[in-house]
């Protein structure tokens, strides 16, 4: 085992944190988030410059073929900064199912222009009824000459609003809720009968419900195996996992800095409040759940490229039951401990527990997936990590 | 001993609910139930319907013009306005002012300002807290000079609920800056309209705006605006203090919450089969039921109890700990039941009336907001780590 970043590694978390530190600050977040789209441009460009947004493509497309450990550096420091721009919906959603489903015209087409920051993906894949079972899709896609036609409801498609082209699935065969079937397909979002409904999630982030009527793609707009699409979702999910988590490392880490340093600065009783010892237990709680979250998170970052699904769906589900309950504790606790402070908008720490609090909702609860975990329990042994 | 209700309880729930029933109005009904923005209006309106019915201080005593209900009658008459779906009644005229009034005021502001509550005239709002005094409020700093026969009054007090509505506030000052901590304290009531008071609005972290700073800067408040003796303000503070907790139980609200969690569930679906038949998920609701089951008991001994020495003692934190964490769990459970539809933030959509594109049904609207607003709920009226401390000092001797 070895538990050490590689240099290039370190080298991009410095460059993504110097980045950060200058066109992060909280204030200019805050102008991000009420902007129009809600998002930034500039800081999307400044990401492509830094090789953040190519670090997982195939090199032959401009990428740096990097692997679920350069994502974890990627989404820990922007977790540091709660950056809203859309990186799990289009980078490590969108980009990577390209890269993994795509034909080479496909990835030829879009991958270079993801690299740089021109092209934005999401995936469309909830629906009304999905909750987080994958399957549960009721979308159609007719066959109509060499094409398709497509009809359905997707709804909070992450990054939906700022993408040029969603990956929709959609049934080929098969009923809700039926593994087999499901198709993924590459829309524009301009193409007609698409109709999008953009707004504004809790923790200040974007996403959409898109209607699709009578939607004509071509042939080749299909990604991956026709009917064959949901093990691609669901890769994709557990990659998304993976990334999320390790968000979530970053924002806790911020969470619990900024508790124990108001902790030690407020003062109450002619004390700081750090000096009650059922304030200092609560940090040190707060704190013993963070590492125990951040080891889950680092297996699963080792586990998510795995090519045996058995093993990335164990973990990847054990990941994010143990981060998600993390971040209902940390994330409640540092409110609690900053008192009326830690309601009001105007402090970070509100915003940074919104965050975490969205993150806990977003690709299945803490509940979801203990259940999901419990069930392949008893269905059988934990498979062993292999190298 | 006997729990159940007897035949006289069950005709006064009867008459309760036949009174909600015509004389709630039912878009104001649909507001509340529809977890829409409340206005003045709204809760004035409905406070003024009760009035006149008598009913509009349901913890006050026939002496004072209130309707006399003993412990179980307050709690019937809170369940059905809950969950008839009445707008609450704000607390900090009728629950905190009024009995320190009752207690120790002077018959001159008892005549003044109990019947002017009493017919929702006034609004009161309450000026405890200050930036540097939360949690040990007896630090609190606002300065009353007596000049004559007014006091000059000058500093600062914060997250003022409702303050941007209130007509009067009930303030905490500092009369004696001489006298340490808790000894130089007076409680004064003073006009909100009059010249110097400026109220700022606090936005929560559901973009909501109850909670304010007041600021006093140089404002005159009458000597005979002040409640008891010179100096003696923190016994008076710390009545209120009681009834403020015993009040935040909460225990119709729950009821009522309770209620939309179970019909969430059954309309969720999860696996193509309605959510509240997933095991995990039921068992959580189950968990919360009956811990509100045991509050409600719990809730009557410590009101009849309470009754009967005129007086909330240190079992009041109990409902205040016990309350807060059910409200938290209910609201955390309505949001979990919504899966992904938890996450958009449609604000404009908490208006009555609004017919712009929404995403999701109505009425998920308001659920994940109200999950983050009501962290607040252990943190005010003392947080839960004071009223923890109260139980270990006040109830264990440690
Ligand atoms: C939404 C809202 C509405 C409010 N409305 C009103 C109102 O209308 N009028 C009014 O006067 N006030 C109001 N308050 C203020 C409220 O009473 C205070 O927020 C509360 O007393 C806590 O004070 P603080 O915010 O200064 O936190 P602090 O006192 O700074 O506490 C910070 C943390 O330290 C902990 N702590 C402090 N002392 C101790 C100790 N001795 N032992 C262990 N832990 C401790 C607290 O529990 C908390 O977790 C409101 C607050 C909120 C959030």
């Amino acid at each position: 085992m070895n538990f050490d970043f590689s240099e290039e590694q370190n080298q991009l978390r410095e460059a993504l944190v110097r980045l950060l530190d200058r066109g992060y600050e909280f204030a200019r977040r805050k102008q991000i988030v009420a902007s129009d789209a809600g998002w930034s441009r500039d800081i999307w460009r400044q990401l492509a410059e830094l090789g953040a947004l190519a670090i997982r493509l195939p090199e032959a497309h401009g990428g740096a073929a990097g692997t679920a450990i350069d994502t974890l550096v990627v989404m820990e420091a922007l977790g540091r900064r709660i950056v809203v721009e859309p990186y799990v919906p289009a980078i490590i959603l969108g980009a990577g199912l390209v890269s993994r489903a795509g034909s080479d015209a496909q990835r030829t087409r879009l991958l270079p222009r993801v690299a740089s920051g021109e092209q934005l993906l999401a995936l469309a894949h909830d629906e009304a009824d999905t909750r987080y079972e994958l399957a549960r899709i009721a979308t159609r896609a007719r066959p109509d000459g060499t094409g398709y036609v497509l009809d359905g409801q997707k709804t909070v498609v992450l990054g939906g609003g700022a993408a040029d082209t969603l990956i929709v699935s959609a049934r080929t065969a098969g009923e809700p809720g039926e593994p087999i079937g499901v198709s993924l397909f590459l829309v524009d979002t301009h193409a007609a009968g698409v109709r999008r409904h953009s707004y504004a999630t809790h923790d200040d982030h974007r996403a959409a419900d898109v209607t699709l009527t009578g939607v004509k793609v071509a042939g080749d707009a299909l990604l991956g195996p026709a009917g064959g699409g949901l093990p691609l979702v669901e890769h994709a999910i557990e990659q998304g996992i993976a990334a999320v988590c390790a968000e979530a490392l970053g924002v806790m880490a911020i969470l619990v800095d900024l508790t124990a340093s108001y902790v030690k600065t407020r003062k109450q009783f002619g004390v700081p409040i750090g000096q009650f010892q059922v304030l200092q237990h609560r940090l040190a709680d707060m704190l013993m759940r963070v590492e125990q979250a951040r080891s889950m998170t680092y297996l699963a970052a080792t586990t998510v490229d795995s090519s045996d699904a058995a093993l990335r769906r164990r973990i990847t589900a054990a990941a994010k039951a143990m981060v998600g309950q993390a971040a209902r504790f940390v994330g409640q606790q540092a409110i609690q401990l900053h008192g009326g402070i830690g309601v009001t908008d105007e402090a970070p720490v509100s915003h940074y527990f919104k965050r975490l609090t969205l993150i806990g909702m977003t690709f299945g609860d803490a509940d979801h997936h203990l259940a999901r975990y419990s069930d392949l329990m008893a269905r059988g042994p934990t498979p062993a990590p292999r190298a | 001993m006997d729990l159940s209700y007897t035949a006289d309880e069950q005709r006064f729930r009867a008459e309760v609910r036949g009174f909600l029933q015509t004389n709630l109005p039912q878009d104001l009904r649909d507001k509340v139930l529809g977890g829409k923005h409340l206005g003045r209006e709204d809760f004035v309106g409905w406070h003024r319907i009760l009035h006149q019915r008598g009913w509009s201080t349901p913890n006050w005593p026939k002496d004072f013009g209130g309707p006399g209900w003993n412990a179980v009658e307050q709690h019937i008459f809170d369940e059905e306005c809950a969950d008839a779906g009445a707008p609450p009644l704000m607390p900090f005229g009728i629950r905190m002012v009024a009995p320190v009034l009752m207690a120790f005021g002077s018959r001159a502001q008892q005549d003044r300002f109990l019947p002017r509550i009493r017919s929702g005239e006034h609004w009161w709002c309450q000026g405890y807290s200050e930036p540097g005094s939360g949690s040990d409020l007896a630090s609190l700093r606002m300065r009353a000079e007596r000049r004559d026969d007014v006091y000059v009054c000058n500093g600062q007090k914060t997250w003022t609920t409702a303050a941007q509505h209130a007509d009067w506030i009930f303030c905490l000052v500092r009369t004696d800056p001489t006298r340490r901590q808790q000894q130089g304290i007076s409680f004064l009531l003073i006009d909100m309209k009059s010249p110097g008071v400026t109220v700022r609005p606090i936005v929560t972290l559901d973009g909501d705006a109850e909670v304010n700073e007041v600021w006093f800067e140089d404002v005159e408040v009458p000597v005979d605006n002040r409640v008891g003796e010179e100096n003696q303000g923190w016994t008076y503070a710390k009545y209120l203090l009681g009834h403020e907790r015993t009040g935040n139980a909460g225990v119709g609200m729950c009821k009522r919450w309770l209620k939309a969690v179970k019909r969430i569930a059954a309309e969720q679906r999860a696996g193509g089969r309605p959510l509240i038949e997933d095991a995990r998920f039921r068992d959580r609701i189950a968990q919360v039921e009956i811990e509100l089951m045991a509050l409600e008991v719990t809730h009557m001994r410590v009101l009849a109890m309470e009754l009967k020495k005129q007086a909330p003692g240190p079992e009041a934190s109990i409902l205040k700990v016990q309350g807060s964490e059910i409200q938290q769990t209910l609201t955390e459970l309505m949001m979990h039941a919504l899966g992904p539809q938890a996450l958009p933030f449609q604000p404009a959509a908490l208006d009555a009336g609004y017919t712009g594109a929404l995403s999701g049904p109505e009425w998920a609207v308001p659920i994940t907001g109200r999950y983050l607003n009501h962290r607040k709920a252990s943190i005010y009226a003392g947080s839960n780590e004071i009223q923890r401390n109260i139980i270990a000092k006040h109830m264990l001797g440690l």
